[in-house]
């Protein structure tokens, strides 16, 4: 099967799971094999996609251009990006760009701990592009989904007949996080929940 | 195969070598071809190249057959001989270990067959066939392969050019030849799949109809940017057959973000060598070095669905239909940037981190695309809601 390195897949997170996510790790010591952000659901994450609203930009380089930018999701939380002269596609596109719009993001994630030992995640951007608020609620749907599909995973081999096999991924998690994964199936609901206020239906009974 | 995604019968192929390798070295190509082409190669395969680039244009893709160019008229001339060569040479092949012949010897009897008795080439190679039949003291089942000594074969089987086969199916689809070399072309089905067949005016063989099946004994593969064909020639036998096919869709649909359009996509220059079609690498082609090359348009693309990826290949005429940039187009947005790369950065702009559903056949890791649709309207949130609230 696989004969030629394989391309990683691009994960789909919302930013409250993302944020969490602090532990990285390597697969060999090979000093260029891929780095893995371990998510708080069990899977591990080299690379990412995300859709949502540019809220900020701002050029924090010293000498040279290096840009933030921050986007947030549909619970409010913020994904923060960083783009240098080593991305200059994704930097010309966060200097271009009129916060509010909606784009879409491929990128790395990476971590770095401050100087009072916490650490904070945030994603190397590949390619930015601007999108339609279409893309966006598509990808909320679909994120939503890959996170069920974490949480589900996760809740089913970790739970009272736990003692199959574990996927080494989950185990890691479990073994690295402390915050239930309750909490990310909560972000999934209200996620869901919010395109359905946009969309002025009238709430379902048991909204 | 590459990622899991290949239902049913797909092609199988060889997944190590790098796409932009796969173009064959065609002496290569020639030679692993069964039955054909081994000696003396240097006359014969030239002839075969010749008959295949005048019609590399209009293979893939099917109904645009836009490209049948005036070299495939000049070249009908040498096909008689390329037919006489080839069957000699497999004949050759049949009674190499038996008799003492020469291709030559057997071509001479051929020749003498068609081109002074005016008897049909199918009908001399069976003549022929059988005078050393007899010499060898065969019987015709020596010879296997109900006698023509190809292999019979299933569209999904087809994973080479330049094979001889016998192959059963149906004609599911007639497309309109653009070209009065071309007497039919269109698609030919069986359980694993559909392929392309294209049938020479030259080859004076019967009218095909839709729907019907037949057994077509004889007829050669052929390969163009990764997708396969069968072509009908003289000496093919077209059987008529009274059964009926399922013909199976070796298609693949796939969905996602287009996460990435890769390096080698954009303006692009091939490599205008006969029968190759290499993509420049700096100018020069990976069979023939440094050449000067002709402009195409074309996407290697990633589509991601946050599960798996999948790695999409856009021809020309994708592309265009994707991107609304024609060729003419895009080599003058390069050539006002005085710089090839704005194309596949103009592509990236408008393309990138949205949702698409492609569908095509498989090759090797790509999908090739023959429709692609932009997914924009939502999902259903609502089940998944209901999902989330269930667990």
């Amino acid at each position: 099967m696989a004969t030629t390195p394989t391309r990683e897949v691009a994960r789909r997170v919302f930013a409250g799971e993302f944020n969490d996510a602090t532990y990285t790790f390597k697969e060999s010591d090979d000093e260029r094999a891929p780095v893995y952000l371990l998510l708080p659901t069990g899977e591990r994450a080299n690379r990412v996609f995300l859709v949502g609203t540019l809220m900020e930009t701002e050029d924090v380089g010293d000498d040279s251009e290096y840009w933030q930018g921050q986007v947030i999701d549909p619970n409010g939380e913020r994904y923060y990006m960083y783009a240098g002269q080593y991305q200059p596609d994704a930097a010309s596109m966060l200097r271009e760009l009129e916060p509010p719009a909606y784009i879409s993001v491929v990128g790395k994630p990476r971590t770095y701990e401050t100087d009072d030992g916490e650490v904070n995640v945030s994603i190397r951007p590949e390619s930015i592009t601007e999108v339609d608020a279409a893309t966006r609620d598509r990808w909320v749907v679909e994120t939503a989904e890959r996170t069920l599909e974490r949480v589900r995973n996760y809740t089913e081999q970790t739970g009272e007949d736990g003692d199959a096999t574990v996927d080494e991924y989950v185990a890691m998690a479990a073994e690295e996080y402390d915050q239930p994964v309750e909490t990310y199936r909560q972000q999934v609901v209200e996620a869901l929940e919010s395109l359905e206020d946009d969309e002025a239906v009238a709430a379902e009974p048991d909204a | 195969m590459a990622a899991g995604y290949v239902r049913g019968p797909a092609r199988r192929v060889d997944a190590a070598r790098a796409p932009e390798t796969r173009r064959r070295d065609p002496q290569a190509g020639a030679r692993a071809a069964r039955g054909v082409v081994q000696k003396p190669p240097q006359k014969h395969s030239e002839a075969i190249l010749h008959f295949h680039h005048g019609v590399r244009e209009f293979i893939y893709g099917g109904d645009q057959a836009t490209g049948v160019s005036h070299r495939n008229n000049a070249e009908t001339g040498t096909t008689q001989m390329t037919d006489l060569r080839t069957q000699a040479t497999e004949i050759h092949e049949q009674f190499e270990d038996q008799l003492e012949i020469s291709v030559d010897d057997v071509e001479e009897r051929l020749d003498t067959l068609v081109n002074e008795y005016k008897v049909p080439l199918s009908e001399a190679r069976r003549s022929v066939t059988n005078t050393y039949l007899d010499e060898a003291g065969m019987e015709r089942d020596d010879l296997g392969g109900g006698g023509s000594g190809n292999e019979r074969v299933q569209v999904a089987d087809v994973d080479a050019p330049e094979e001889w086969v016998d192959i059963k199916g149906e004609v599911t689809e007639l497309w309109e030849a653009n070209s009065d070399a071309v007497a039919q072309v269109g698609l030919f089905g069986d359980e694993t799949g559909t392929i392309k067949f294209t049938k020479w005016s030259k080859s004076d063989l019967p009218e095909l109809e839709e729907g019907q099946v037949y057994d077509l004994r004889n007829v050669v593969t052929d390969e163009y940017e990764g997708r396969f064909s069968v072509k009908l020639n003289r000496t093919t036998v077209i059987e008529e057959l009274d059964e009926e096919i399922e013909v199976g869709d070796d298609d693949v649909s796939v969905e996602g973000a287009l996460v990435d359009i890769q390096s080698g996509s954009g303006l692009i220059k091939r490599c205008p060598e006969e029968d190759c079609t290499r993509v420049l690498q700096n100018g020069r082609c990976n069979e023939h070095g440094e050449v000067e090359g002709e402009f195409a348009l074309r996407i290697k693309g990633v589509l991601d669905d946050g599960n798996e990826v999948h790695e999409i290949l856009f021809n020309q005429e994708a592309t265009e239909s994707l991107t609304g940039i024609t060729l003419e187009e895009a080599q003058e947005m390069a050539m006002d940037a005085l710089d090839t790369s704005v194309v596949a950065d103009e592509m990236r702009a408008d393309l990138l981190g949205k949702y698409y559903r492609v569908t095509g056949p498989t090759f090797r890791r790509y999908v090739l695309v023959d429709d692609v649709e932009r997914l924009s309207d939502p999902t259903d949130a609502e089940a998944v809601l209901i999902k989330a609230r269930s667990i």
